[in-house]
């Protein structure tokens, strides 16, 4: 029969383990660089979105400074990242925490 | 520096170039290739195999324009400056993802460079490049790094604090590097509506 070990509790251990559920997102963040037009036809070409859909999220980065793109599993987000980084926009990930 | 790109019937893109817009766009791209760096081939008499599972850096690079390049994946320019675990984070993920992202842009850039040296003699009338949609797509990658590095070379900010940045008399040094990337701005601006129309 297994022993059940008792953990003591600390402080450490309740905050640290993160939430598995809780999605993670891709935020492209606003630079004074990037081509409006150029933006938006990365949004079409790698997550195909709509025109609409492209447009209105590019806008959202350029006037609120950054939009959520994608969200999802950290290893998908990761691979947005990167998608993102090869297309030279200026991407970062994070846990949702609403 | 009036040249702009035209679709092509059937995929692909074409612009008119002068002998001086050719020399200047082969050698920004020159210069791009040379701020990226050379690629991971393995030395003489080394394992290929090595080099394939070779990781890449951890830390950010120390250059603003390549920082730019390949920035740091898990910090959050809103959230203030990342805590321990994040920065772990970024250097995992520049360790696995920067040896490729430096290889993409390497290949953009060569692309530009190549297609460029493959043209006929250019004429008074300049001369035709015509793309087809890979090599589009190679273009595009490489005018874009290329405007972001001589964006933050100029340190260019938003519209309204860059006015001043184009309106610089002829005798400030800065003047032909501001021309060339708006010149440049010109032909991804109209790379991409060839490419979305």
């Amino acid at each position: 029969m297994p022993v059940e070990i008792e953990r003591p509790e600390s402080a450490e251990e309740t905050h640290v383990v993160p939430e598995p559920d809780v999605p993670w997102v891709t935020l492209v963040h606003n630079d004074p660089v990037n081509l409006m037009s150029y933006v938006t036809y990365v949004f079409q070409a790698y997550f195909g979105y709509s025109k609409d859909k492209a447009h209105k999220l590019m806008l959202d980065v350029h006037h609120k400074g950054r939009a959520v793109v994608s969200s999802g599993s950290r290893e998908e987000m990761e691979r947005d990242v990167q998608a993102m980084h090869g297309y030279g926009l200026w991407a970062t990930l994070t846990q949702d925490r609403g | 520096m009036s040249s702009h790109f035209e679709p092509l019937a059937g995929g692909g893109a074409t612009v008119r170039l002068d002998e001086v817009e050719v020399a200047i766009l082969r050698s920004l791209a020159v210069q791009l290739l040379e701020l990226i760096g050379p690629g991971d081939e393995p030395a003489q008499g080394e394992d290929p195999l090595a080099a394939l599972f070779a990781e890449g850096p951890s830390e950010p690079p120390s250059d603003p324009a390549l920082a730019r390049l390949f920035p740091e994946a898990y910090a959050d320019p809103e959230a203030g400056p990342p805590d321990e675990e994040l920065r772990a984070a970024s250097a995992e993920f520049r360790r696995f993802t920067e040896k490729d992202l430096r290889t993409r842009k390497r290949e953009d850039a060569l692309v530009v460079v190549k297609t460029l040296d493959a043209l006929a003699p250019v004429g008074d009338a300049g001369a035709v490049l015509e793309l087809g949609s890979d090599d589009c797509l190679h273009w595009l990658g490489a005018l874009n790094d290329l405007r972001l590095t001589i964006g933050t070379r100029l340190d260019v900010g938003e519209d309204d604090e860059s006015a001043a940045l184009y309106r610089l008399p002829d005798s400030d040094p800065r003047k032909p590097m501001v021309m060339a990337y708006l010149w440049l701005g010109a032909l991804q601006e109209t790379l991409v509506e060839a490419l979305m129309s």
